[in-house]
Parts: structure tokens; sequence; C-alpha cells
């Protein structure tokens, strides 16, 4: 059959299990003779455990042990416990010394058989430290800049230059330098990070919160020197990770650690302030744009360089830059990345890792170019639209960006925008519109599947992804039941386990693209061999009938594609032939493609926003985004994606701020109602859609990833619609109250 | 959580009797702050009266004016149509504050006695007066005192009338209505009943920044009594807040302004977020009576009411944000 560019809106597999609660998180699943876990954290930033006094928790009923660095299971693997080229390997606290190098660090776990014991118990542990002074992080921390040694991202480079920087400026006749930064963010997923780890004999299984089963089982099993096959970890549902579930984090080892200190089966689960230091962060950045251009707005010359943090223990750079290199046509640029090092929890990917931080600036950037060459912003980027990738020299596999300019404008009604800042107004509010170019590469990994067509017609999908709560095992199904023919509740999809086929991570937008590329496929594969039994058996109508002639179409029925009326059903086919089941297992990965071609989604995300600027208050009024990635699987949970993530670009631009201490770098505001996201009031109208875009060269399921689109370049289309509302640019974000009446009142 | 035992009261004196029977006991109704404050281990009671059985929670007329029962829930409240036909601007403060949810479950004598979102106050690892008062405590080894919003982490903290021991502020919407209204509590203790006004009720820190309220130890909140309005006029309550819903005020303001003629004949001017205790100053409200009901009364007006604000490293805005706060809501009731 013809795939659909744009796929069913079906509803998900798991929806009735969720909204009646009888989806079993991590953190819900129990086991006879389970322990609690509760995490012990340091109150210090930097310094050294003289003593751990636990003598008043051991007393209270129930308690068990309080596993600490006195008497934590060694590790057989710990001389892997450093950082390596994959960007979800980080280095672990794992009780194996008595350091601390953060606030908020994990020092102790107390075990016992109730919560509310362990609790308890974890409340009266006494720790005293040996002080060192802090390293601050970013904006203070700026001494002993460094230059990281790679990218999260193993082939970007850390810095970067094309033509002639000095010769692109010297030409240009106009030209903007500013600043912008952003603050530390946490993850925060509705669903805290939670496992349950048992041993039975040398095997390990964890029921275990996590974006990446197979990266967790292969990271469990090197630190405890023990082969991977020994470890199962099952992952049956997600509630978010947003990248913090993508490392695997001290907990994961702490956690089997204890169940083998005590012989039991142990349960953690973080609390809500347990998760704003030893599960990653967004990290800081501090970037510095120059754009410059003739008089017809053509760029000339573009520099950016970005300065991120790390933890004082592990490189984690946030690639702020490398969006800038590829985005817009300039033969002359410069970036560079570099760190400080900080005592604070090490950086993670958060959803759109260096996008999401690096497009605002640029987007923002852009935006004040615009506007002191009084162009519109919309023609401005169309001017200097980028044909083929000027980073990697190389053509797009496809790019649809022009056409979501255009229906996204169209639809926006951007026309109607004026060109002078602060020229609308409504009661008490200036309004502003604004735009931003969003883009995020595709990013594909090895994964594989299995998939079996059993004598009834149905299939079978076995991998072992999980599911984000993005959606994936729905449109896993999807994916195999139109390779068919066949309607997507004839697929059954066993996942959620590393007992199936080993699967990529749920990040960088990778999982479709890769998980469901090997899905993809194994189902062609399956359907291939379903065709040469047809071919060979005597007794089928489409005896002989070549495979290329032969198509699978609805209603599970293979046909000769010369002769519709020619064909029988499958499972006529294979009740004939034994009755036994047809299956393929695909191990699948990128081939040459990445060498030709650059592979990216785009889009373009148009804001209105209204300010009360002697209240300091901005409010997102309208955000519409339009995207074009590849095939769209299925429209609903990809709309509720790029929504997600426009929401989440609300959050960035307005709300979310880690405020740190920054005389103990502890974190002040570690809960949900001082670490603020958007609550639904903040969300008025948004909408966002998919242009049609077919690429057979991205790779098999022929689709680009979705989860992290929408948070780019929204944040600087609200930043740029404040921009036209005030006639103020803010370069520092959240932009919040204080900060809007800052500018008004000068 | 510490573990605790637990009592029912079904008598407003039984209540008062187990409160006092053992020490460390806590009354506890709609529990929104207090579970809260138990999760983190601000409070460690060792026993909780609930008194959520005893019958406290009519809204009635009384005196030409209402009598609100301590248990009746922030929900029911705003909902109330006498309430909201006599006194408006407690139900617009009620629905300003907190979620639906939390709403259903607060009561009114909980919701005056809700403590601070100080986030040093929050965080036992760090100093606090207000939770950890002088330097004798048993345990001062593990929890220091000071104040560690001094100098620290200060954006949401006070302005006006704060001391150097505590610049914590009163975090209630409500409250700053019932300033602006002439609220009076009602308290019943071993020592019989009495009635606080509320500008009296709620305390500046001082050197006691523990004590939110001048409520003494085993007594219980039995009503709110609303006077009739004496001025009756408009009202509003303005809150601005980091998100459209569900944030603490940063500053709010409830105004209330009785005008004749474009001249004003009664204000009523109360800040929340910007002090220990609803900032209002019956001096200022005098001073505007018989001026005209323009922006140019109102800025002064503001400006005396914040006359000694002293800010901190991270919350100067709230001075600026405060006097555009009270001019704006003197402007929607005047108009």
């Amino acid at each position: 059959m013809a795939k659909k560019l744009l796929g069913d809106p079906i509803n998900r597999v798991d929806g009735a299990l969720k909204a009646t609660g009888r989806a079993r998180y991590s953190g819900d699943i129990k086991r006879p003779g389970m322990l609690h876990g509760v995490l012990v954290m340091s109150t210090v930033a930097n310094g050294k455990i003289t003593a751990i006094d636990t003598a008043a928790t051991l007393k209270l009923p129930g308690v068990v042990n309080v596993m600490t660095h006195l008497n934590a299971p060694k590790l057989a693997g710990i001389d892997k416990n450093k950082a390596s080229e994959i960007a979800t390997d980080r280095v672990l606290q794992l009780f194996q010394d008595d350091l601390v190098h953060y606030n908020n660090q994990p020092i102790a776990m107390v075990l016992a058989d109730t919560l509310e014991q362990a609790t308890e118990g974890a409340s009266l542990v006494r720790v005293t430290y040996q002080i060192q002074p802090v390293k601050q992080p970013l904006p203070t921390g700026k001494a002993d800049l460094a230059t990281p040694k790679q990218l999260p991202r193993i082939d970007d480079q850390v810095d970067t230059k094309r033509g002639d920087l000095a010769a692109g400026l010297g030409a240009a006749t106009q030209r903007i330098e500013a600043t912008y930064t952003t603050p530390t963010m946490n993850h925060n997923a509705l669903e805290p990070h939670a496992l349950l780890a048992f041993w039975e004999g040398d095997k390990l299984t964890m029921y275990n919160a996590t974006q990446g089963i197979s990266g967790c089982q292969k990271r469990v099993a090197e630190l405890f020197g023990m082969p991977k096959e020994n470890v199962r970890v099952i992952t049956q549902f997600l509630g978010g990770g947003f990248g913090s579930k993508g490392t695997t984090f001290s907990h994961v080892l702490l956690t089997p650690m204890a169940a083998k200190l005590v012989g039991k089966p142990v349960r953690l689960v973080l609390k809500r302030e347990q998760m704003f230091g030893m599960v990653g962060n967004r990290s800081a950045t501090e970037q510095t744009l120059t754009l410059a251009t003739g008089n017809d707005g053509k760029l000339l010359a573009t520099a950016h360089h970005s300065l991120v943090q790390t933890s004082d223990f592990d490189d984690f750079a946030e690639p702020a830059g490398t969006i800038t290199r590829m985005l817009y046509a300039c033969s002359n640029l410069d970036t560079t990345h570099k760190f400080i090092r900080a005592n604070i929890g090490t950086p993670t990917p958060m959803r759109a890792p260096g996008e999401a931080p690096g497009v605002f600036a640029l987007e923002s950037a852009i935006d004040e170019m615009a506007a002191q060459l009084k162009m519109d912003p919309l023609a401005f980027r169309l001017a200097n639209y980028a044909e083929k990738d000027p980073n990697k020299d190389k053509p797009f596999s496809s790019k649809s960006l022009r056409e979501c300019y255009r229906q996204g404008a169209e639809r926006f009604g951007w026309s109607k925008r004026p060109a002078e800042p602060r020229s609308l107004k409504n009661g008490h509010y200036l309004r502003g519109m604004g735009m931003g170019t969003t883009v995020y590469p595709m990013n594909r990994a090895e994964s594989s599947a299995l998939v079996r067509l059993k004598p009834d017609g149905t299939l079978q999908v076995e991998t072992g992804t999980q599911d984000l709560g993005t959606g994936t095992f729905t449109i896993m199904t999807q994916i195999a039941a139109e390779v068919f023919g066949v309607s997507p509740d004839q697929v059954t999809l066993s996942a959620g386990d590393s007992i199936y086929p080993a699967s990529s991570v749920s990040g960088g937008s990778r999982c479709t693209s890769s998980t469901g590329s090997a899905v993809e496929q194994a189902a062609r594969e399956v359907l291939k061999k379903t065709k040469q039994l047809a071919f060979k058996d005597s007794k089928s109508p489409l005896f002989n009938v070549a495979e290329a002639d032969i198509v699978a179409e609805k209603g599970g029925r293979l046909q000769q594609k010369s002769n519709p009326k020619i064909g029988e059903s499958i499972t006529n086919l294979l009740k004939r032939n034994g009755n036994n089941p047809v299956e393929a297992t695909v191990q699948s990965k990128q081939g040459d493609e990445k060498e030709k071609y650059s592979m990216n989604a785009f889009g373009a995300v148009f804001a209105e926003v209204e300010v009360d600027e002697l209240l300091g208050e901005v409010r997102v009024t309208r955000l519409l985004g339009s995207f074009a990635a590849g095939r769209i699987v299925n429209l609903k949970t990809a709309r509720s994606q790029v929504l997600g993530g426009m929401v989440w670009a609300v959050s960035m631009a307005l709300h979310e701020k880690t405020a740190f201490d920054m005389r103990t770098n502890r974190v002040m505001n570690a809960n949900l109602a001082e670490y603020h996201v958007p609550v639904n009031a903040d969300i008025r109208e948004i909408d966002g859609f998919f242009i049609e875009e077919a690429d057979d060269i991205v790779n098999p399921a022929g689709v680009k990833g979705i989860g992290e689109i929408g948070v780019v370049g929204t944040v600087a289309a609200i930043a740029n619609a404040i921009y036209h509302a005030t006639g103020h640019r803010f370069r520092d974000l959240p932009i919040t109250v204080d900060k809007v009446l800052s500018l008004a009142s000068r | 959580m510490k573990s605790f035992s637990y009592a029912q009261a079904t008598k407003p004196a039984d209540a008062v009797q187990l409160l006092g029977a053992q020490p460390q006991s806590k009354f506890i109704a709609g529990g929104t702050n207090l579970v809260d404050l138990m999760k983190y281990a601000v409070e460690n009671p060792d026993r909780l009266v609930d008194i959520s059985h005893l019958d406290l929670a009519k809204i009635e007329p009384a005196n030409g004016g209402l009598r609100i029962g301590a248990l009746a829930r922030n929900s029911d409240v705003a909902a109330n149509a006498l309430v909201q036909k006599q006194f408006p601007l407690l139900a617009e403060a009620l629905l300003a504050g907190a979620s639906p949810q939390l709403r259903n479950m607060a009561t009114m004598g909980g919701n005056l006695l809700q403590r601070t979102r100080c986030n040093y106050f929050y965080d036992v690892s760090q100093p606090c007066n207000k939770r950890t008062p002088g330097r004798d405590a048993g345990d001062a080894a593990f929890r220091p005192t000071g104040c560690g919003a001094i100098g620290g982490y200060n954006r949401i903290h006070a302005i006006l009338g704060s001391s150097e021991s505590c610049i914590a502020t009163n975090p209630s919407d409500m409250n700053v209505a019932l300033a602006a209204l002439d609220a009076v509590v009602q308290v019943t203790g071993p020592n019989g009943s009495r009635s606080i006004p509320i500008l009296e009720f709620h305390r500046l820190p001082g050197t006691t920044p523990q004590r939110d309220t001048v409520l003494e130890d085993n007594e219980l909140i039995t009503a709110i009594d609303l006077p009739t309005s004496a001025v009756g006029g408009k009202s509003h309550y303005l809150k601005v807040r980091d998100r459209a819903s569900y944030a603490f005020a940063l500053v709010s303001v409830a105004a209330r302004l009785v005008t004749q003629n474009g001249m004003i004949r009664e204000a009523r001017i109360a800040l929340g977020g910007v002090a220990h205790k609803p900032w209002r100053l019956p001096v200022v409200e005098q001073t505007m009576v018989g001026k005209p009901a323009t922006e140019a009364t109102f800025r002064t007006a503001a400006q005396a009411l914040l006359a000694g604000a002293k800010p901190h490293e991270h919350n100067a805005f709230k001075i600026q944000l405060a006097e555009n706060a009270i001019i704006r809501a003197l402007q929607t009731v005047s108009s």
C-alpha cells in the first residue's frame, strides 16, 4: 500500500489503561518482601563526609539498614564510571567514596519495611562534612573557562570556522552584537524517577523508569561487571522523561546495590526535591551572537560563542551553537563552545539540548537584525534561506521550510503585523507578534525489532522500546499494520522489556526514526517472505507471480499489482502452508545517507503576546506552529508532541529557572510550587500542523523526529513578540515580571 | 515525615483540651499546608487533633454582617451568595488563591494560619529563625539558626516590616482581603473566648519570627466575622504573579473605595506579598478622604504605603510593582 504522509489519528493503544489508572508505572510495582529505600542527600556542595551517624535511624522500628559509602557493595566495573563518547553515560555517585561534589547529592539510602519508616529514618541521619569552598555556576562562576573535548553528539565539532569572518564583517554595512543568557533548568517529568530492583542469584531484574531500556541494561551490567544477559530491564509505562531518564543516573545503580546489601527487593522513588541535582539539568548558557549583513539583508558574517557549565567531575557541554552553523546561508561563520566547572550535578540532555537555548539566541538575533534593517522578519529569513546545508556542504534529504513559513504565516495572519513595535494595544495590554524558525536534526541509532505474521493474519511485533508517554507503542502498531494493509488493531506489540530485541533510546527525537525503521524493515521482510511463499505455492493464485508484482492491500489480502483481481487472503495462504507463522528480525541502522545528505525537520512558529508593562505580566495569547518532519505516523499523537514542545517553550521563555543560593549552590526552588512551569491558564490559543513531506532518503520509516522541534524556535518567537509589543529586547530568560517591569520603568 | 498519633475532636472545648493534653500537638483541618510542612519536616508534631468534624462550617448573617465558621471551606465561601453579595472582595481573593482542589480542602481558619513560602523556611538544611528560633535549640549542630534568605535567594521576600531575624512574607490571598474588610477573628481557648481584629491578628517578625500570629498556645479559631461595611463602594483584588494561576502573589492589592462626585469618601488598601502580615496603613487611607479619585492621589497614597520599603538583592522590583499595582487597583474601583 502507498504510505500515508499524514497517518491516521488513532487513539493510543494504552489510553484506557492510563485513563482508568490500571497502567502500572515503575514505582507501582510490588514484590514480596520488598523494602523501601529513601535517599539521604548532601546539604553542602563541596567537601568530604567525615561522619555519618545512623544510630537514631537504625533504632526506628522497621528500619533494616542504611547504605553509605562505608558499607555499600563495591562495584566490579567501577573503572567504567567515567564519561564516554555516549552522552547518556555519565559519572555517577555510587557510595564508593566520601566525596561530595554538589549540594543535594545522594550520600546514603535508608532501607525499611515501609516508605514512612524509611522517610522518617532518612530525616534522622546526621552527616558531618569537611567543607570546601564552592565553585559557583553561571552567571557568576566564570573563572577557568575551558574548551570541552567533545559535544554530546560525537560528530558535532566543538568549534567551527567557515570562510573568513573578519572579511565578512568588513564587507558588511549593518551589524548587531548581543549577549543572550538562559538559566539552569530541571526536567521535572510528572512521574518521578522510580525503580524496583531484585536479584535472583546473579540475575538482576529492574522495573525502571528509563527512556532507554537497552542503554540502561548495558550501563548497569558494565558497572556491576556482569554480562548484559544477567540484567533484565522492564519499563511498562513512562510518565515523561524529557532527557532526564535517558541517562542511567546514580539511583539506578544504588537501588540494585541496596537490594544486594539487604538480600531483598528494593523500591526507590525519588522525591521531587531530589530531582534537582542528581538526575541532570539543562546548563545555563551565556551566548554572544554577531550578525552582519549588506544593505540587501544578506548575511555576510555570523559568530556564535557559547559559554555553558558542567559539573566538577564530569564533562557535558550544552551544544548551543550547532544550529547556527546550518540554519541560514552565510559564508563566513565562527562558532565556539566553552564551559566552566561548578559544584552542581552534571547537566544532561533536556528536550532539545543545545538547540533550545541556542536557537533562542540565534532567532532573537535574527529578529534584531531584521529590525535594524527595517525588514520584515520573515522576509529577512527568506532572504537568507539555506538551499543546502552550509555546515556540511551537503544537500538536504528534504526541506519544506518555505512551505512552513508560507502556510504558517497565512494561518496566523502575519501580514497583519505592523512593522513598528508598540503599535498594538488592548486595554492595559500592549500586543505583539513574533516568529521563529524551528529545526531539529534527524537522529537515528541502531535498533531492532521482530515482526511475526501469525496464521490468523494478525501481526506480533516485538521490540525492546519504551514508550515515553508520547505514543510510541501505538505508532509501532501503525507502522507494521500499514506495511500489510491491515488495521492497527490487528497488531499486538510486545515491548517495554529487555527480553525483546534491543532498541534505541527515546531521546534526541530518534525513537521512531530508529525503532520505527526497524519495525518497518522487519514487517517488509515478513511481507517479502510471505510473497515468496505465494510465489512457490502452486495452489496460490499468485503462484509464480514475481515478488515485485505482489502488493498487500486492505484487509490482509495479497494481490497482483498488474491485475488486482488475482490474489488471496494471507490467512488462506498460510493455512495451505502448514499454518506456520512467518517472522523476521531486523537490526536496523543508518547507511551512508548521512555522508551524502543533511537530514532535518523544519518548521516555523508564530506567537502573539500581551504585555501589561506596569504589572510586568506577559501572556501568550496565540501560538501557531507549522512543521515539516517527513512522514507523520499518527496525526493525533504527533500533534500532541509538537503542542507539548510549544508549551515547553512558553515555560522556557517565561517561567522556568532553577534558583541557586550562590553561597551554597543549593537549589532553593526545588519544588513545583516555586519552580514554575505554565499551568492551563497560561496556554490560550495553541495549534500546530504538519506539512506533507515525502522523504525516502531519511530512513526506512520515512520519518524525522517531532519530540523536540516544538520547543526549539518557539522560545524566540515569544521573546520576539514581546519585543514587538513593547519595543524592548529581553535577552535574559525567563522573561519574568521583575524584568519586564524594570525595562518598562526606564 | 515523623510518625504521629491522631485524635479526633467533636466539640471545640474538647479540641482545646486535647491539644493541651500533650505537648507538640497540632490541630488539623484541611491539612493543605500542615501536611506539606510535615512532609518537609518543617512541622514535626507528635499528635494531630482533627478538628474537621467540629460544627464550625456555617456561613450566616450576624450583626448585619456575616459570620463565617472557621471550618468553612475556601471554595464554599467563595461560592456563597451572601459572601458574593456583601463581600465580593473576599470571594475574589479566595478564587485568586491556590487551585480548585486545594480550595475544596482548605478551611478559613487554616488559611489564616497559612505559613510563609520562604524557601529557607521550607528547607530544613538551611538556617531559619522562624523554623528554628534561638541559638540554644537541642539540635543546633544540625540546624543552624539565622536567616538564610538575607544574603541568599530572596525574590519572593518582604520589603516592608521585616527585621534582621526574618524577611518572610505571609502568602495568603484571603488574609489580604480580610484586612481590607476589617474582619474580626473569633478564638476560644483554655481561658475563654476573645475577638481579635484582623490587623492585630498577624504579627511582624521582630525578634520572634517563629510567631506568625498573636494566637496563644491551645487557642482555636472558631469564626471570622465580617462587619457590615461602613464603606460600600467598589472593591477589587488585584494579584500579580509569575503565571496566570496557581502561583503565590509577588504583590497583591485588596482595594475598596467609595467615591462621590469624583471625590474619595472612604478607602481601604491592603497589600499582600510584601510583608510578614497583610500591609495596611489606616493613616494613609485617612489622608485620601476628600481628595479627588485621580492617579495623582493614588500615587501619593501608594508611595506613602510603601514609605520605608527596604529591598533585598532580588526583590527590589516589588517596590515599583506594588506602587503600580495599588494605582491600578484603585483605578479599577474608581472607574
